[in-house]
């Protein structure tokens, strides 16, 4: 019945690129409305303090302004709900749209000032005075937690995950090792800046808002719940997104702001954010202190691991409640054996901006604690790097692989994998065995350079569903209608590639429509690599459906047998090849009384999990403490790649941040929780000089059982585990197996480690 | 609010008749008097370089520049790099090498590469290197950035 695949596996060119390349694109700052305002959020200066007064006299006397909010005028609106992993006690944590009474970090909304234009209303913000009476700023994850409010305390909670019999591992080891590792505070930091514009259309009572991203659904019932409206009265409207990477697309006060707004003055309200307010407002991420242990016999082979680790979470809880910590938890045993293991993840609140998810959401900071620790246990054993983790993968024999854990409400279930495979490929790729001699000479000849290599499982695919639409339109174009949404990705080709081949069209004449709340009732967004996996199957069964229905309908018309038909290049051809009556699929549509269309739905309880390794070449300057990376090899498993150039771009992408986060971004504060992170300045990305060119491996030797194409998401694979990989490659250039216990690994903290080691 | 002042800006070869501060920076009258809104703003502190346009032939970041200062110089935006419906050698090379993925920065690097390659046709792979460094992006990685500016580069010095 299907036809060979003319466009899955092919790197056919993004639907996407035209309109952008041309500057048509459509961004959150590029929507308008006649006779809109402009919202300005005046934030927080203090990291924590009690409000004594807000004055606006001075602010609503300026030319242009319409109005100033305080929490007064917002104190109906609950707090930001959770979209994820609600965990016990977190709820007392949530942050309110304006503070209430009390700020707790710098950046935090206290007021909005509505004016005639976004330079006016910038002028009013800053008239606005605001009295604050401080209190001593929490700035440290890992001291004793203090009080919060009232009893609660800034422990908000504690993520429990455990299986096997730790402290029988530990007693009959024959050794242990142990480390104390963190992971700096840093974020996705789009291009973009976040966005919103919220209109109420009071002939249809319809609240819309523009700028929506990520998961658009998820935030119309939340903005609906919030508002008091009915869900089918609030309408989200994703337009180009400029970025996600987990933080973008979150609800944020910004968003509920404008929309109660645009409900209370009947005007369209539009709010642009700034850098410095993403930098100090939007969500923080990655950042823990981890005390790992591992017990291990004589080979090396680990019994145990256990791992404590502090969570700082900024001031509040936001949408990812206990997210972020939990995945940490659940995938630090990643490829190996970890016969018992236990971690207790400490989430604790500080004054300081409060965090979500980031590309790799966790995985990031547990792979680089795992990875350590596997150089560490090479270390102890006295043997290399590659062989202490041939010595614990999973073999492939053992897949599918219960891991005895659970996380974002699914039992983590490795579903396939050859993991030696991989690693050997990737040796292979980085010619490691001559790199390892060239890097010896090198050394022997004084330069400070070396090789690292890290092993990771990611997860992708999150269900539990997606729903797809498909529609032929009279004028012939095939639409399908999603419940995802695009944050770059390239999520329509991909879509289009896949109803492509199932439907028997071309891909470029497809229409992806998505993250439009009024087109399809129901969706999930983008996010947790999920898109490919979920959306792309869902599209797979609801094309295989259309074709049927399509193929029905034509023989019927034509009077034959629809097992004598097939589509090709869009229309309903014979099987045969013979020239026979041929009907092009708009055609069918508009015979069609009702039309032609198909829905389906693909359901998943298990997510999919790809796995990749990295190989880092670096070379230190021992007099700047700088790192250049020399090489760089990333193989990854994702089971099937749709479009091979769009999976390499993603795993560059991803190797880029992650490169930032090992190298060079932190959001750092001072003594009193003041940012010192508020512009691109101080917060610094990686730029064309500092991503080496790479070699990527996009290998298809393990599909997923799970879905019919044997799809694994390839989002985050090229940032996971950057952190670990640079961080054995520099111990390699020092010659000191545990050098780099902290991310990122600054010039300073460089020069300080040669320091001490004199 | 203080006194607007009546300038022409010439985008693309059209003349624009708009009233603006003196503090309207050249990126916000561009976007928003002149409705052209595929000049992006990423920073407004003029590291990001999303909003480079060029003017008077040289690569500027219109967030650090005064509408004013631009009045009377010829201005060109993204909007003007295609000749009708043929991309420009250098929108067809970001195209063809999967230069871009959200598209937010790639205005602003697209108006970079052809102003440094219109002054500078035989411009080093390093020194354009440092030129593309200036700018950034969080998608791509960069190398398939670089791999199409230096296509584009070839094609360009090729007529």
């Amino acid at each position: 019945m299907t036809a060979p695949a003319k466009f899955v596996g092919r790197s056919v060119p993004r639907l996407e690129d035209r309109p952008l390349l041309l500057g048509q694109g459509r961004f959150a700052a590029d929507i308008s409305f006649p006779g809109q305002w402009h919202m300005r959020v005046v934030r927080s200066a203090v990291a924590h303090g009690k409000i004594t007064s807000i004055d606006a006299t001075a602010a609503l006397k300026l030319p242009g302004v319409h109005a100033v909010w305080t929490h007064a005028h917002v104190a109906h609106i609950p707090r930001i709900p959770f979209r994820l992993t609600r965990i016990e006690g977190l709820m007392p944590y949530q942050q309110p749209v304006l503070a209430e009474g009390v700020v707790r970090y710098v950046g935090e909304p206290v007021a909005v000032v509505f004016a005639i234009d976004p330079y006016v209303a910038e002028d009013a913000a800053e008239l606005v005075e605001v009295s604050i009476e401080p209190l001593r700023a929490t700035l440290l994850a890992t001291e004793q937690p203090g009080v919060f409010e009232h009893e609660l305390t800034t422990e908000a909670g504690v993520v429990r995950k455990a299986y096997g019999d730790v402290e029988a591992a530990f007693r009959a080891a024959h050794a242990v090792v142990a480390l104390e590792l963190s992971v700096g505070r840093h974020s996705g930091v789009p291009l973009e800046t976040r966005g919103a514009l919220a209109r109420y259309d009071e002939s249809r009572d319809i609240l819309e808002m523009h700028g929506a991203a990520k998961v658009p659904h998820w935030n119309r019932d939340s903005l609906a719940q919030m508002l008091g409206r009915k869900r089918e009265s609030v309408q989200l409207f994703e337009g180009h997104v400029g970025g996600g990477f987990g933080i973008r697309g979150e609800l944020y006060p910004e968003d509920v702001l404008v929309c109660a707004a645009a409900l209370k003055f009947r005007k369209p309200i539009k709010w642009i954010e700034d850098r410095r307010e993403h930098l100090i407002a939007a969500n923080h991420s990655r950042d823990q202190h981890h005390r790992v242990r591992a017990a291990i016999d004589a080979q090396g082979q680990i019994l145990a691991i256990e791992d404590e680790f502090f969570h700082d979470n900024g001031a509040y809880m936001r949408t990812h409640a206990a997210t972020v910590p939990d995945l940490a938890a659940a995938m630090l045993p990643g490829p190996y054996r970890v016969p018992a293991y236990r971690a207790t993840g400490r989430i604790r609140l500080t004054n300081k901006t409060p965090c979500g998810t980031y590309r790799a959401p966790g995985r990031y900071e547990s792979t680089f604690v795992r990875e350590r620790l596997l150089d560490a246990i090479a270390a102890k054993v006295g043997v290399d790097k590659v062989e202490i983790r041939r010595r614990n993968l999973i073999a492939k024999s053992a897949m599918p692989y219960t891991l005895g854990l659970e996380t974002l409400g699914t039992h983590i279930v490795y579903d396939s994998g050859d993991y030696a495979l991989l690693l050997n490929k990737a040796l292979a790729a980085a010619d490691w065995k001559n790199l390892q001699e060239q890097l010896r000479q090198r050394r022997h000849a004084g330069e400070k350079v070396g090789a690292g290599v890290a092993m990771f499982v990611e997860k992708s695919g999150l269900g539990p569903f997606d729903t797809v639409r498909i529609e032929v339109t009279p004028a012939g174009i095939v639409e399908v209608i999603t419940g995802v949404a695009s944050i770059g990705q390239g999520v329509e080709t991909v879509i289009a590639q896949i109803c492509a081949d199932a439907l028997g069209v071309d891909y470029a004449g497809i229409r992806v429509i998505h993250g439009q709340t009024d087109r399809i009732d129901k969706g999930m967004g983008a996010f947790a690599s999920r898109v490919t996996v979920m959306c792309g199957e869902a599209t797979r069964l609801a094309a295989v459906k259309l074709r049927d229905k399509a193929l029905r309908a034509a023989a019927e018309l034509m009077q034959t047998d629809a097992a004598k038909l097939d589509i090709v290049n869009g229309a309903i051809v014979a099987t045969s090849g013979s020239a026979g009556p041929s009907m092009p699929l708009a055609e069918l549509a508009r015979s069609l009384p009702g039309g032609l269309s198909a829905e389906d739905t693909f359901e998943s309880g298990h997510m999919v999990y790809p796995y990749g390794v990295h190989v880092a070449v670096v070379r230190v300057d021992a007099e700047t403490g700088g790192v250049t990376i020399e090489r760089y090899c990333v193989a990854y498993d994702i089971g099937k790649a749709v479009n091979p150039k769009l999976v390499e771009g993603q795993i560059a992408g991803g190797l880029a941040q992650g490169i930032g986060g090992a190298l060079l971004e932190e959001f750092l504060y001072d003594e009193n929780g003041e940012p010192l992170s508020v512009t691109f300045a101080d917060y610094l990305m990686p730029t064309a000089r500092e991503v080496p060119e790479l070699a990527i491996l996009v290998l298809e030797d393990a599909p997923s059982p799970l879905n019919l194409l044997g799809l694994k998401g390839a989002g985050e694979g090229g940032v996971n585990p950057v952190g670990a990989a640079i961080a054995s490659a520099i111990d390699d250039a020092l010659e000191r197996p545990g050098a780099v216990t902290q991310l990122p690994v600054t010039p300073q903290r460089l020069k300080a480690i040669m320091a001490a080691a004199r | 609010m203080t006194d607007k002042t009546d300038i022409t800006l010439t985008i693309n070869g059209r003349d624009h008749a708009i009233a603006v501060e003196p503090r309207r920076t050249l990126a916000d009258a561009i976007r928003e008097d002149c409705g052209q809104t595929g000049t992006h703003i990423g920073c407004e502190h003029g590291v990001c370089g999303a909003c480079t346009v060029i003017v008077d032939g040289e690569p500027v970041r219109s967030c650090l520049m005064f509408a004013v200062q631009a009045a009377g110089k010829p201005i060109r935006t993204i909007e003007g790099l295609a000749d009708g419906e043929r991309l420009h050698p250098m929108q067809q090379a970001f195209m063809d090498h999967h230069g871009l993925q959200c598209g937010f920065c790639t205005p602003g690097f697209l108006m970079l590469a052809v102003g440094v390659l219109e002054r500078e046709p035989d411009i080093g792979d390093e020194a354009l290197l440092d030129v593309l460094s200036s700018n950034l992006c969080r998608c791509t990685g960069y190398q398939n950035i670089i791999k199409a500016v230096r296509a584009a580069a070839k094609e360009m010095r090729g007529k």
